[in-house]
């Protein structure tokens, strides 16, 4: 049995998710995401990845979210009625779903694929060796800058070249014909 | 956390994934699609962690934190795109926008 902590923060994001699937109404649905991504971060957080917990909550469930939250007010009348979802869409849903969780529990519980070993030791929060896994944010710092160097310069171009299409993209188009 | 085992979060991982590709096979306004996608992404990064906790490395952790990087800025174009095609069309309903299936 897994311990108290991991059971109820899998049950609210999995529970969080659901909302995000099925409510009609779409800011519903986006507080659910939050909810679903703060779980996430917990899980994070008991995995010992605390950079990434709070990188979680700070970019996905802050800055992420609240941009879909403004896009939605802004563009939808949120509530969808119940006729946009025939029964035929919504058994295809339904079967899709049961289909890949009896895949995910007969690939992870029944199949014996999936070592069946606990987590150990807590992990040091430095170590000399910089590829083992830490909890302290120095050791991302200290790959980032080393080993992922070059996947660091192009994350940071992609971040100029996306916010650069951004800007393009959200010209008027009549304005730009005048 | 001694008892809670690699399998336990790939399990929720994979329940997660399945949530969102129900989520983008079913609903209809986009940015709810858009949002179930992002949380097929969230499902693959919990697995990264796990698998990158379990095996005592630091390469899966920094996967993530690359991934959290490139979605950031994928949502922000993704959202361009959209605000640009309701301005065009008037809708974010994929099923009212079937121009070239029709």
């Amino acid at each position: 049995m897994p311990d108290g902590l991991f059971i109820f923060f899998a049950a609210l994001t999995l529970g969080a998710a659901s909302l995000l699937v099925l409510s009609r109404n779409a800011v519903t649905s986006a507080m659910g995401m939050i909810l679903a991504l703060v779980g996430v971060a917990a899980d994070f957080f008991l995995l010992d990845a605390y950079f990434l917990g709070v990188l979680q909550v700070l970019v996905y469930a802050g800055a992420v979210m609240v941009l879909f939250l403004f896009v939605i007010m802004l563009l939808t009348d949120t509530a969808e009625s119940a006729e946009a979802y025939p029964w035929k869409s919504a058994a295809l849903g339904l079967a899709v779903f049961f289909f890949l969780a009896a895949g995910a529990v007969w690939l992870f519980v029944w199949s014996g694929a999936v070592p069946g070993t606990a987590a150990g030791a807590t992990p040091p929060e430095l170590s000399a060796n910089p590829s083992e896994f830490v909890t302290a944010a120095k050791g991302f710092g200290r790959l980032l800058y080393t080993k992922y160097l070059l996947p660091l310069e192009i994350a940071g171009f992609l971040l100029l070249v996306a916010l650069v299409g951004v800007v393009s993209l959200s010209k008027d188009p009549v304005e730009e014909n005048a | 956390m001694e008892n809670t085992t690699l399998a336990h979060h790939l399990l929720l991982a994979g329940l997660l994934f399945a949530l969102g590709l129900t989520g983008v096979l079913v609903r209809r306004n986009l940015l709810v699609v858009y949002m179930c996608l992002e949380l097929m992404l969230t499902a693959a990064t919990l697995a990264l962690v796990a698998f990158s906790r379990f095996n005592r490395t630091m390469d899966g952790a920094i996967f993530v934190f690359f991934i959290i990087t490139v979605a950031a800025a994928e949502v922000a174009v993704g959202l361009a795109l959209i605000v640009a095609l309701y301005r065009r069309r008037g809708s974010v309903k994929s099923d009212e926008l079937v121009t070239l299936r029709d």
